[in-house]
């Protein structure tokens, strides 16, 4: 007699009892968000009226793609974020990058710039050029990009709270090559709110920030239009612990929020919309991060298009970057890190994503060494051009599983847009702190798993091995802080003082009244004023942020 | 437990500079609690100054410094040397974050207890902080 287990099952039921006979591995079979998965997922699974939820790419909902041709038309821009010293040093390495055939820039300000401080304020010391670039006039923007054709290539800035100053330098530099507003294109993150939610880098308290941000996407919308003035971000927010539907759910609030008060500043839907751009993290979780993005297109349109009333097709379409997640590195048995990296920037190919950044494998040690970068950004070509998976588009799409998980990524978020809605919106919940206690518990979760052993991480809780040092790693010189120094004294003392004084008492003016801020930052940045001075000239009008810190 | 006072261990966690990763030190800081120590988290962007000043209005055994912005060579051995001034040598201090290994031997040199980079088990962490304070309070004075 043959028991149940060897026969061919023929129907669902008869696998299903064949399943329930076989023991399974004592293993989490649920994402790493703790999302149960089961063993097997059918056409039962499917939603209930595919064409509505899944349809064509380029087509509403989106959930297959934000464009008709995906990277059939186009591959994605690969766009490696790069910044350490001075500019002098960033620029050389942008350089680098597009001469191995990075069709982007991408910038990272160190952590100085991030917080709205000078390179000589004592709160800078032992932190200029560490963790990215420092930049603290106009002069230091010119230097960063010389040489580099802004018309021609996009380029990427991360930096929020003084974003607007950054923006500023940014314009001031083009035009002082003769290169307008209107040729440039890139992207500035300004996504305050996740700053206060995970990032932690502030400047100002939350609604002279967020009048900030407006204020941004309303000039662009008639200044810039090549221009993303916001880059809502969830990486961040999944960096510092939060489940992907966490991820998911507070970024796509956040960038709602960021419309509901561009509409109420009086801009058409239709002008910024179409501009707003999208940051996610590829987690580790192959396939819970596919669904998060196709979630993500899907939930945008709809709300866009039925909540805000957009008209054109542009505002309904999330277009989005996609980095690999930074906390999946670890600093033991380094080389694996190479193969992690390949696998998330899978995901965010599979996911549609629009341009992706491939960390370096020692970055859980330093900042990268030209070589770590050089075989992150090969990885990106593998993917592109060796892999296959280019060929058709959304090759997932229709997978019971993956449209299955898809739809439970839509119903995580929108039971979070509840909660957040229940406080009074995200600019509320923000201030009280809900989803950041969300984030801390979700991380602390997540530690306890890896701490308990039910959850592997190789090299780290299982297969370690004994000594891990040897990799080299790239060393900033603490020379390059003086350098820079320097190069801001010499900046401040050759300027026309009149200029200056006319273009504080502007900004002290405007950021007490209600106007547009860009002009007047614009002045600023024209008159050489430095990131620190502006800041600090609007913290006397605006005060400055201090978070109630809780574990 | 302190071998000295029978009190509880008192921990500072803080965050000094200017990054904002807060991940780390928020985990580390509920593992101690969790262990029984009375944790006093700082909060972001502490200079050495506020640092050391809290540890000495807390009357904390040890203070676990976490930092993830490349900072860390001048940061910490400022704390270290701060510490020194107010003769509370006697404070264990431990440094969390993305520190490469000849910084870990710098440090230590410098009188930093132990380093924890990423990957590093909170029970490590937990143990070390209370058999290093448990040593301390031994030796003589």
């Amino acid at each position: 007699m043959t028991s149940i287990v060897d026969h061919v099952p023929v129907s669902f039921e008869q696998w299903q009892a064949a399943y329930g006979l076989t023991p399974e591995r004592d293993a989490p079979f649920s994402t790493m968000s703790a999302v149960p998965i089961k063993p097997l997922y059918t056409e039962r699974d499917l939603p209930a009226e595919p064409d509505r939820s899944i349809g064509l790419p380029g087509q509403f909902p989106f959930t297959r793609g934000v464009y008709p041709s995906m990277y059939r038309g186009r591959l994605w821009t690969m766009r490696q974020f790069a910044g350490f010293g001075t500019a002098e040093e960033t620029n050389e390495r942008f350089r680098y990058l597009l001469e191995h055939g990075q069709t982007g820039l991408s910038t990272a300000f160190d952590m100085p710039s991030l917080m709205g401080h000078d390179s000589d304020h004592p709160r800078s010391l032992g932190e200029v050029g560490r963790e990215g670039v420092a930049i603290d006039t106009v002069d230091d923007m010119e230097t960063l990009f010389g040489g580099i054709p802004l018309d021609e290539v996009t380029v990427s800035m991360t930096i929020n709270a003084p974003a607007a100053i950054m923006l500023a330098f940014y314009v001031v530099a083009a035009e002082r090559r003769g290169i307008a507003s209107e040729a440039l294109g890139g992207t500035i993150q300004t996504d305050i709110l996740k700053e206060y939610i995970a990032q932690k880098e502030w400047c100002f308290p939350v609604d002279p920030a967020m009048r900030l941000v407006t204020d941004m996407i309303e000039w662009c919308s008639q200044h810039m239009p090549r221009w993303h003035p916001v880059s809502i971000s969830g990486y961040h927010i999944r960096e510092a612990g939060s489940t992907a539907a966490q991820e998911l759910a507070f970024t796509l609030k956040d960038g709602l929020t960021y419309v509901e008060h561009a509409i109420a500043r009086g801009v058409d839907v239709d002008d910024f919309a179409p501009r707003l751009s999208f940051f996610f993290n590829a987690q580790i979780d192959f396939f819970e991060e596919i669904a998060k993005y196709r979630a993500a297109r899907r939930i945008w349109a709809r709300e866009l298009r039925d909540t805000f009333g957009a008209r054109k097709p542009e505002s309904w379409r999330m277009r989005f970057h996609t980095q690999t997640a930074g906390v999946s590195l670890t600093a033991q048995q380094p080389l694996n890190n190479i193969v992690r990296t390949a696998i998330e920037a899978l995901a965010g190919v599979l996911g549609g994503t629009q341009s992706l950044h491939t960390n370096s494998f020692d970055e859980a040690l330093a900042l990268p060494t030209e070589e770590a970068v050089r075989i992150a950004l090969r990885t990106q070509q593998i993917i592109a051009h060796e892999t296959g998976v280019v060929n058709t588009i959304d090759p997932l799409g229709g997978a019971y599983f993956v449209e299955s998980l898809t739809d439970r990524m839509e119903e995580l978020c929108y039971e979070y847009f509840d909660r957040i809605d229940q406080l009074g919106g995200m600019v509320e919940a923000v201030k009280s702190g809900f989803p950041q206690r969300e984030i801390a518990d979700a991380s602390f979760e997540l530690q306890t798993e890896i701490e308990d052993g039910r959850r592997i991480v190789v090299g780290v809780n299982a297969f370690t091995e004994g000594d891990d040092s040897g990799t080299p790693i790239l060393r900033i010189d603490p020379a390059l802080e003086r350098k820079q120094i320097e190069r801001l004294s010499a900046a401040k003392s050759d300027r026309d003082s009149a200029a200056l004084e006319r273009a504080f008492t502007g900004l002290r003016a405007a950021a007490a009244g209600r106007q547009n801020l860009m002009p007047v930052l614009l002045e600023a940045a024209r008159a050489r004023a430095s990131e620190g001075e502006i800041v600090e000239a609007l913290q006397e009008v605006w005060g400055d942020y201090r978070e109630q810190p809780a574990f | 437990m302190s071998a000295t006072t029978g009190r509880r261990l008192r921990v500072v966690v803080a965050k000094p500079g200017l990054d904002g990763h807060d991940r780390g030190a928020k985990i580390i800081a509920r593992a101690l609690r969790d262990a029984g120590m009375e944790v006093i988290y700082t909060g972001l962007h502490q200079t050495p100054d506020q640092i050391v000043e809290t540890v000495i209005q807390e009357d904390a055994d040890a203070v676990g410094l976490s930092i993830l912005s490349g900072a860390h060579m001048t940061l910490v051995p400022r704390v270290v040397e701060l510490l020194s001034e107010q003769q509370a040598d006697d404070v264990v201090v431990i440094v969390g974050g993305t520190i490469p290994g000849d910084d870990v031997v710098s440090l230590k040199q410098l009188g930093v207890d132990e380093v924890f980079t990423p990957g590093a088990a909170t029970e490590a962490i937990v143990e070390f902080i209370e058999a290093s304070c448990g040593r301390r309070a031994r030796m003589p004075v």
